[in-house]
């Protein structure tokens, strides 16, 4: 299926364009890194520069330090890498999440559109920028849930369902303890709650900086306090607290008897996989598109090849040939080994996304929150 | 059916037993009798006879989602479960809920179906699919296709009747077993002060002994000291053969003859001639034994057993061949009395006179198709660990130890009642195959099939379940996907390269297999990533231990 000179290939150390001499979302060194978005297994710290959207710029060095050269780039505006000229645009995935839109400017084939999703959602969020559909001759997608069974209820409609399990614990003076990732799902769900409630929500030390960030960017969220570790008096019967799921199942918990927990997330549509984690209760919410999403989306792009990144890709290939369109898996050779030592978070995430039964956020979140200094029992080793 | 539907939600959605029972309780206490009934019914695990096959469900779903037949089929393999697919594919958000009784639903509306043609039920299940909210499509479909499991024990349902009806849990175990039919009479008979005259057929919960391994303070179960310092004196134990047969339950009672197998099934049919020697014990009796194949030079293997399981009639050919009988190991009724409290010690002696009066009212020659299970009598531990060494020989298992004092309990009795079973076979074979589980597992890869060396070619010999950990099935999982060379439907064939050490009980010739031989109980030990493929046993390697097996072998 391979086509010559392709304008974005996937490579072993992430997806290059040599026309621009730069690749997008690299887990190898590299000169030139142009990242989507602030999750692990996208932003990693192994360029030498790396242009991201302005609003990820604050997430990228709490995540990947300080001493790296980050760029920020406005919406839309034109950067000319080589032979391409590059542009962000919102994503809808998390805060400064983008697609990078790549045009060829030179050769027989100027003015081809390529543009890469990143992670992406088109439900409305009110802790990120809305998802901006971007035209292109070649879309590269994710495609973390792309089954018919995907399909997602509004952001509002789950926030509901969260705030009437907090007031059922409320009542019944237990904890409610909820896991989701610790950027981004956890923002979304501190915005999505102030539609109910002005109460303040305790914040696991790996979610609480992050949640600082947004503040500074200007999202509306719930009150928050980090969770004390040192004082063991706070009495958290009937509060709500936010944490990765790497602290599910760990000596963190200990402080939260008899809690009640829950876990966000997209693969808790699937009963088999709210079961096999032991959680009380599996919210439905995601910040990838749903299968209506993935395919309204692909259709709009008005592509006529489209290329999958990562998620259940096999299935929606070969729906999207049979329904003429010119599709195929970008093959990942970077998965190909296990032993291999380099295993990236990428990699993990990759694995994770096509599996149901590992979530790509749980797997990308564990690896890429350290513990605060001082947290002697932090749980966020995987 | 709205009650019902929010209580299978609530099980569900809660890891704790207490909610579970409480959740439970409440439902018991405004359930209508009727509704009541049914609910008991499916949440002991009972289920009506499928009504639609799976491949018309299929077919129907297809034709609604208007989705391609290859892409439910990949989206069933990816969620494990049909009636759940259905539900997630077909149902929106915010449709109603409508107003019909649990017991209305399966009367009037599921019980039904059976006898119409198979067009008449497509419109009719579809209809139903169409209108409902995600939550009673799901449970409908799930009684449509027989089985609704829960995550809730026989042991906490009776714990929450029990809570219910304010009468100990141990009655409603015991009413709860056997054969009933779900209707208002049961269950007020089931919640009643007294049930008056006991359900004449009924057996009683049968007690089951736990792992010698499991013993506080041992760690292997191998090693005679240990063991000793563990239980104590032998003498204060009864030490018996550990069998190899079906577990089941001969009850004689008002002139009638029961047989029930540890599933709750009456199984005097497919066993006539045991069934024949219950007819002639003194009314008002129950023992607890096992059926074994026996002819006159003693137990045959379990492979012969399994030529009669799953017959519900046997001709006289097989009869001959595979003759059956009742091996008693306890007597819990008699006289009509339920004497499951007084000592093991008391209830053996009864039990041998019991059937020693029993033989002797056998004219000469007559096969003596009840008998009673071998004491194994040794002065110390040593010697019954090497008398248990040589269990393969008889073909058996290891052994049983009972405490000489322990009363007929209930469930699984840690403490009281251990197996001590021998080590069993382990072969190192390599991994073919792997599929998707179901329910839990769905979505993970934990079904595999493993392969050993015959020449140059691996071929497959036994498919393994369970014996990883959480980690190592998601580990392996994330291999798989990695290392798929091709898929057949939800099957796929993996490179070869890891090796497993399996386990496993008995080992018999078998025609059926690819192989020629079937292995009982394949489960794995643990992953030998020490290992590479050419370490793997071979298959003559593995056919060696039948003979090691000593077919035949006579233990009576």
């Amino acid at each position: 299926m391979a086509r010559p000179d392709p304008l974005i290939d996937a490579t072993d150390r992430g997806l290059v364009c040599r026309a621009g001499g730069f690749t997008i979302d690299p887990w190898k060194p590299v000169d030139v890194s142009l990242v989507t978005h602030a999750h692990a297994d996208h932003a990693r710290p192994v360029a030498k520069v790396t242009y991201a959207a302005h609003s990820s710029i604050p997430l990228l060095r709490k995540r990947l330090g300080e001493h790296l050269e980050l760029r920020g780039v406005d919406w839309g505006e034109p950067l000319a890498f080589g032979d391409t000229t590059v542009s962000f645009h919102p994503a809808g995935h998390v805060l400064g999440s983008a697609q990078i839109r790549v045009e060829r400017t030179a050769g027989e084939r100027a003015g081809e559109v390529w543009v890469f999703t990143g992670d992406f959602k088109r439900d409305p969020d009110p802790s990120c920028e809305a998802f901006e559909l971007v035209t292109c001759d070649t879309f590269i997608t994710e495609a973390t849930f792309a089954l018919p069974v995907y399909r997602w209820q509004p952001g509002e409609v789950v926030a509901r369902e969260i705030f009437d399990w907090w007031q059922l614990m409320k009542a019944s003076e237990r904890p409610a303890v909820l896991f989701g990732y610790s950027l981004g799902k956890a923002q979304r769900v501190l915005a999505e709650l102030t539609r109910f409630t002005d109460e303040p929500v305790y914040l696991h030390g790996a979610v609480y900086p992050l949640t600082e960030l947004y503040r500074q960017a200007g999202i509306h969220m719930l009150p928050t306090l980090p969770i004390d570790l040192a004082d063991r008096k706070v009495d958290y019967r009937g509060r709500l607290i936010v944490a990765p799921p790497g602290a599910s199942g760990s000596s963190w918990m200990r402080r939260f008897p008899h809690a009640s927990t829950g876990f966000c997330s997209g693969w808790m549509r699937v009963r088999g996989n709210r079961r096999r984690r032991g959680y009380d209760r599996g919210f439905v919410l995601s910040d990838h598109a749903d299968w209506p999403g993935l395919l309204r989306t692909i259709e709009q792009t008005g592509a006529t090849r489209v290329l999958t990144t990562h998620g259940q890709a096999s299935s929606l290939v070969r729906l999207l040939r049979e329904r003429g369109v010119d599709a195929a898996e970008l093959s990942t050779r970077y998965s190909a080994d296990d032993s291999e030592t380099d295993d990236t978070a990428q990699d993990a995430a990759q694995d994770a996304a096509q599996d149901a039964a590992a979530d790509p956020e749980t797997v990308a979140d564990t690896a890429a929150a350290p513990p605060p200094a001082g947290t002697s029992d932090h749980a966020t080793q995987p | 059916m709205y009650a019902f539907s929010r209580l299978y939600q609530t099980l569900d959605q809660t890891t704790s037993t207490n909610a579970k029972v409480a959740a439970m309780v409440d439902y018991f206490r405004d359930a209508d009798p009727r509704d009541a009934a049914w609910a008991v019914y499916f949440l002991s695990g009972r289920r009506i006879k499928r009504l639609v096959g799976s491949a018309l469900l299929r077919q129907w779903l297809t034709e609604l989602s208007e989705l391609p037949g290859w892409l439910v089929e990949d989206t069933y393999a990816s969620v494990g479960d049909m009636a759940e697919t259905i539900a997630l594919l077909l149902t929106r958000a915010g449709d109603s809920a409508e107003q019909l009784s649990l017991a209305e639903w399966v009367e009037t509306r599921l019980l039904p179906l059976r006898g119409l043609d198979a067009s008449e039920q497509r419109a009719i299940v579809t209809g139903w699919w169409a209108g409902q909210s995600y939550e009673q499509c799901y449970i409908v479909t799930k009684l449509l296709t027989g089985s609704l499991r829960v995550g809730v024990s026989q042991v906490l349902l009776a714990r929450a009747i029990a809570q219910t009806a304010e009468l100990p849990r141990q009655s409603i175990l015991h009413r709860l077993m056997g054969e009933w039919q779900a209707t208002p009479a049961f269950y007020r008979a089931l919640i009643a002060e007294d049930d008056g005259e006991a359900a004449l057929s009924r057996p009683y919960p049968f007690c089951l002994a736990a792992p010698l391994d499991d013993a506080p303070g041992l760690d292997a179960a191998d090693d005679a000291q240990q063991v000793a310092a563990a239980l104590g004196s032998p003498h204060d134990w009864q030490a018996e053969w550990k069998w190899d047969g079906i577990r089941s339950q001969l009850v004689r009672r008002q002139g009638q003859t029961f047989l029930w197998s540890r599933g709750e099934e009456l199984i005097g049919t497919r066993f006539p001639e045991v069934a024949t020697t219950g007819d002639e014990l003194p009314d008002g009796c129950v023992l607890d034994g096992e059926i074994l194949p026996w002819n006159e030079a003693g137990i045959l293997p379990f492979a012969q057993l399994q030529r009669r399981i799953g017959r519900k009639t046997v001709g006289r050919k097989l009869l001959g061949e595979v003759p059956c009988v009742f091996l008693a190991y306890d007597l819990l009724e008699q006289d009509g009395e339920d004497i499951r409290e007084r000592p093991m010690r008391e209830r053996r002696e009864r039990l041998e006179a019991l059937v020693a009066a029993h033989r002797a009212t056998l004219a000469d020659g007559a096969a003596h198709t009840l008998r009673v299970s071998e004491r194994v009598i040794a002065d110390d531990w040593a010697s019954l660990a090497t008398l248990r060494a040589g269990s393969r020989e008889r073909l058996v298992e290891g052994l049983m130890l009972k405490r000489q004092d322990s009363a007929y309990g209930t469930g699984r009795q840690r403490g009281l009642w251990w197996k001590w079973k021998i080590e069993p076979h382990t072969v190192d074979a390599v991994m073919l195959y792997a599929q998707a589980g179901h329910g839990r597992r769905s979505n993970l890869f934990t079904d595999y099939t493993f392969g050993v060396w015959d020449g140059d070619t691996l071929v497959p010999f036994a498919k393994a379940y369970s014996g990883l950990n959480n980690k190592e099935i998601d580990r392996l999982d994330k291999w798989i996907r990695r290392n798929t060379i091709e898929r057949f439907g939800p099957v796929r064939s993996v490179a070869l390269e890891q090796v497993f050490e399996l386990a496993f009980e008995g080992i018999n010739r078998s025609t059926r297999h690819k192989s020629g031989i079937a292995v009982r109980f394949p489960r794995i030990v643990r992953w030998r990533e020490d290992l590479g493929t050419e370490d793997a046993d071979t298959l003559d390697d593995v056919k060696r231990l039948i003979e090691d097996g000593g077919e035949g072998a006579n233990a009576s």
